[in-house]
């Protein structure tokens, strides 16, 4: 359950771009998860409904964008799909390849909702 | 609704922490493994064996990473080498903070190679680093030909594999050739052993390849 530190890792950097006086207005948090990242979303966001809950965060919530294992062959130079992370070629079974995709772990953005203008 | 641009690496901070022991590392001439596998494998055993081999003719200090206990440590301890237990508590694996953080109970200038024994854990220690040169992945033969096939973000983090309990294949349902052709399947670069540590099987090339990679940093 390595999520729950990742999810922290998430907080850390939300802490880092958005001011306390904002936290409150945050909707989503958009995540860049790639097959081979070693992490489920699914549990990445239980870690982080867990611990966002009763804080200032509570309202948020990870959004994932999935980035496929693609491997590139050095010797073919296909590029594919790999779905169970085995990197060598399907086309000409090299074991001379290059991942392409599938390692991210950013948060890529964080929507905010517009501050409501009081009493004008 | 307004979006704000990131684009940051969740894990940054224990990468820039793991580069700061890098650079510690580099600095002392210290050649660091980052020992890693599921409960059981035989992790303390191989390096128990390793530090048996080597006597003092080479300076090696250990970390264990353990959920709970300081038994490994104490398994080590009775080889004269320093070593520092870190307790995770829970955790389920070791991170560059617990590691820089054990580093203070080391005189590094006085050491070659240092081993850290991660928590026994397939999943979760590959995503860490913790500045380590590389990542040594164990499989005993009893768990089965098929753990580089279902656990491939270690095998594909790693640098060498030791396929070890090699003693205990007449005896269990697994065949070494296909555990290092599955985890040849994820990773062809693997640098692979086999090892028992009840014959002694394969240590000594484990360990003088080992040695050769200390020298080789040393120099």
């Amino acid at each position: 359950m390595h999520e729950l530190s990742i999810a922290e890792g998430i907080i850390d950097i939300i802490h880092q771009h958005v001011t306390q006086e904002r936290l409150h207005d945050v909707r989503s948090v958009r995540v860049k998860v790639g097959t081979f990242s070693g992490v489920v979303p699914d549990s990445l966001e239980f870690s982080y409904q867990a611990i966002t809950s009763g804080t200032t965060l509570e309202r948020s919530f990870l959004m994932f964008d999935r980035i496929p294992f693609v491997i590139q062959c050095m010797e073919c130079q296909q590029e594919s799909v790999s779905e169970d992370g085995i990197t060598l070629c399907p086309v000409c079974n090299s074991v001379n390849t290059k991942i392409i995709s599938g390692k991210e772990l950013q948060v890529k953005d964080i929507e905010l909702e517009d501050v409501q203008q009081e009493n004008l | 609704m307004s979006v704000l641009t990131i684009e940051r690496k969740v894990l940054e901070k224990n990468d820039d922490l793991a580069r700061r022991n890098r650079e510690m590392f580099a600095k002392n001439d210290l050649f660091v493994i980052n020992l890693v596998s599921s409960p059981g494998s035989g992790k303390t055993s191989v390096l128990e064996q390793t530090l048996k081999y080597f006597g003092s003719s080479l300076r090696i200090a250990i970390i264990e990473g353990d959920v709970q206990t300081d038994l490994d440590a104490q398994r080590i301890a009775k080889f004269n080498v320093p070593v520092v237990q870190i307790v995770t508590n829970g955790g389920c694996h070791l991170e560059a903070k617990l590691v820089n953080d054990a580093l203070s109970g080391f005189d590094l200038s006085n050491v070659d190679l240092l081993v850290i024994e991660n928590v026994g854990n397939l999943v979760c220690p590959a995503n860490y680093d913790l500045g380590e040169a590389m990542k040594v992945v164990i499989v005993s033969t009893t768990e089965g030909d098929d753990k580089p096939l279902k656990y491939p973000g270690m095998f594909h983090h790693s640098s060498v594999l030791i396929v070890n309990k090699i003693d205990l294949v007449p005896y269990v349902n697994s065949n070494p050739e296909v555990i290092k052709k599955n985890a040849q399947q994820i990773n062809p670069r693997l640098k692979i052993f086999e090892t028992s540590c009840t014959t002694n099987k394969g240590i000594p090339e484990w360990c003088e390849w080992l040695r050769s990679q200390t020298k080789k940093r040393a120099v």
